[in-house]
């Protein structure tokens, strides 16, 4: 039993990052007050722009490791920016914010097809090389959480976990922050005390964008490799993971990796004895059925933002 | 303004967004019209075609319209649509019963089939308030690995193992006559279930005491709850008649368009649906009419793609735009007001120019 978590725990991580990142940009999105449904296209616009830039990149520069950064620095900025469409149509038209989160989805899956069709023909865009596992030196030593944390290690989770402490802190430890969640909760109270409503929520709409940006090009820069149209709706695995975390940074680390682990096992189940006893029908809608019952034991106790979804009208109180 | 302008001027501007694309891209837009309408109206096939496209489209939009109407968004469709046609397709290869009694079993299990699935989301969201988005979408999920491994374990396709088993012909929607009136189309009696269904929920929304309740419950659950409706029942047999007319669209698709059921993928119409619905501004005619027009743009795409070199996914692309733009129809609603305040200003001179000359 114990080889088998210490061999399906770096997949599972591996899986985990791109959603947890994704889940984490729309935290801020939410807690902002603005609903962010368009997360799977975001990831896409992330995977198709990662995809671009650093096959064309590695054209040139076979090998260089830098590609690879500026890929995902290229696709969290074309995110953030395509987000915009989001925030434009939510905060300063007062559109349903469901409905504008779907177009984003639906933008995205059909633009990024079309655009990579007219490039390569196919609608596929491939790169030769993403980042490469390596064991970190020292603490991969460590017994027990050495195997489980430190090994086959990817440079892009490292980054993810980076961003998630300053996340954390960015939300709960400075004004920033506080301001931030304050347009979630109470807008008007907000607007009173002197914050621009409007503006905060442009800042969260975008960085959930540069998350899922992120996102998308990690899974391809480190399981996929290939850039296919679609993100195989780990975005709105994403969303499950934001309200099955309860709105709050722990509780997403702790819900992604509950889908990451879930997927992995469910993928290698047939390969390992102990686990191929279950139906492997069973172990690929466990992760669904669990958040299901989740949401229904949190059903009473709530933590969504208590404005969220609702357009900011300021002369309506 | 008027809904149907709302919605023709966002579809004005999704053409006009598709030609700069097609323009910026190299390829030239006029052309690439020309040959998308030809696609789908050309000649007798074509159109029927263009019909048999369209016709799981009127029923998934139909769905999301449905239960938009009582206020929720069923996002779900996708996994309904497979789920009832699943349930038909099972159907039509397990009993071997006459076609004039096959068919209408089939459709009725596949109007169960999707009706069971969306209750669950109904039934949590009336009893636990769990919002009907994120509970839809895992049962997307569990529909697409229910589907998944049922279909090889049982239905195992001969050629195929991505496919079920063809349905024989007398399980099939499908009719040689019908096929034959437009010259080899593929059209089926999909089609004329969607247009009854049209009818029947146009009759159910606008005259009767049940769609006037669930309209209510669509305005104001507090007011509705208030003036003595069971929103809670309201939910969930919204959610049931909802989810019912997308496992016909799943019945019209899978035993009807194709003549098997795939496995690995969530039917794209499902989600279309949401688009269609928002474009016919959630009117059961609004609705056949925007599912008619993504219908064209879907079948003609084809024919576009072998005449030029634009790929096929602009018809998507245009679809998401109008989407867009009828989702922040405001804009164009401001702008129009602007322009009449404008217009009104100019008058006003006008008429001022005219008394100080005089």
């Amino acid at each position: 039993m114990w080889t088998t978590l210490e061999q399906i725990f770096p997949y599972a991580i591996v899986f985990t990052i791109p959603l947890l990142i994704t889940a984490l940009g729309a935290l801020f999105s939410e807690r902002s007050g603005v609903v962010n449904i368009g997360l799977d296209g975001l990831m896409i616009v992330g995977s198709f722009t990662g995809a671009f830039v650093v096959s064309k990149l590695q054209e040139h520069y076979q090998g260089s490791w830098w590609v690879l950064w500026v890929g995902l620095l290229a696709a969290a900025v074309v995110s953030a920016l395509f987000s915009m469409l989001h925030a434009f149509a939510s905060i300063n038209l007062s559109a349903n914010q469901i409905i504008s989160g779907t177009a984003i989805n639906m933008i995205a899956g059909a633009l990024t097809i079309f655009l990579a069709r007219n490039m390569t023909g196919s609608g596929n865009i491939r790169i030769t090389q993403g980042f490469l596992p390596f064991d970190i030196p020292v603490l991969s030593k460590i017994p027990i959480i050495g195997p489980l944390f430190f090994t086959k290690m990817y440079a892009s989770t490292l980054l993810v976990v980076i961003i998630l402490l300053l996340s954390t802190f960015l939300l709960y430890k400075t004004p920033f922050g506080l301001r931030l969640r304050s347009c979630g909760e109470h807008p008007h109270a907000a607007e009173a005390a002197g914050i621009h409503v409007r503006s905060m929520r442009y800042i969260g709409v975008m960085i959930s964008g540069a998350f899922a940006g992120l996102g998308g090009a990690t899974i391809l820069l480190t399981y996929s490799g290939e850039f296919t149209g679609n993100v195989a709706g780990l975005g709105f695995l994403a969303l499950a993971s934001l309200i099955f975390g309860q709105w709050k940074p722990m509780g997403i680390l702790l819900a992604t990796l509950f889908f990451g682990f879930a997927s992995t096992v469910a993928n290698v189940s047939q390969v390992i004895p102990s686990l191929a006893v279950f139906p492997p029908v069973i172990l690929k809608i466990l992760p669904y059925v669990v958040t299901l019952i989740a949401l229904v034991i949190f059903s009473k106790s709530s933590n969504a933002p208590k404005a969220v979804g609702e357009p900011f009208d300021s002369g309506k109180r | 303004m008027n809904n149907s302008v709302k919605s023709l001027l966002a579809v004005v501007f999704g053409l006009i967004a598709g030609a700069l694309l097609m323009a910026v891209t190299g390829h030239n837009p006029v052309e690439g019209y020309m040959y998308l309408i030809q696609g789908g109206l050309k000649n007798p096939e074509r159109i029927g075609n263009t019909l048999a496209t369209a016709t799981p489209l009127i029923l998934t939009g139909l769905s999301v319209a449905f239960a938009f109407r009582t206020g929720l968004f069923n996002i779900g469709a996708a996994g309904q649509m497979l789920i009832g046609g699943f349930a038909a397709t099972a159907i039509g290869l397990s009993l071997d019963l006459p076609s004039a009694i096959l068919l209408p079993l089939m459709v009725i299990i596949g109007f169960i089939g999707g009706a069971l699935w969306a209750v669950i989301p109904g039934f949590l969201k009336a009893k636990y308030n769990v919002h009907e988005v994120v509970s839809t979408i895992m049962m997307n999920w569990i529909a697409y690995w229910t589907v998944y491994y049922v279909v090889p374990a049982y239905f195992k396709g001969t050629s195929l193992e991505t496919e079920s088993r063809q349905l024989p012909s007398g399980a099939m929607l499908h009719q040689e006559w019908l096929s034959n009136l437009f010259q080899g189309s593929y059209i089926n009696l999909g089609f004329f279930v969607a247009v009854l269904v049209v009818l029947l929920v146009a009759f159910l929304i606008n005259k009767t005491t049940l769609g006037y309740e669930l309209k209510a419950v669509g305005f104001n659950r507090h007011a509705a709850e208030y003036a003595g409706i069971a929103v809670k029942r309201s939910i969930v047999l919204s959610m049931f008649i909802s989810g019912g007319i997308a496992g016909l669209a799943g019945v019209a698709q899978y035993t009807g368009n194709a003549s098997s059921i795939q496995i690995g993928i969530l039917p794209t119409q499902g989600f279309d649906g949401i688009a269609v619905a928002l474009l016919g501004a959630n009117a059961p005619l609004g609705v056949f009419a925007s599912a008619l027009f993504f219908g064209l743009l879907y079948s003609g795409r084809g024919f576009m793609n072998a005449m030029t070199d634009i790929p096929p996914e602009i018809a998507d692309t245009i679809i998401a735009i109008i989407i867009y733009f009828a989702a922040t129809s405001i804009l164009i609603e401001r702008l129009i007001r602007k322009l009449k305040v404008r217009r009104a200003a100019n008058k006003k001179q006008g008429e001022q120019d005219h008394v100080d000359n005089a």
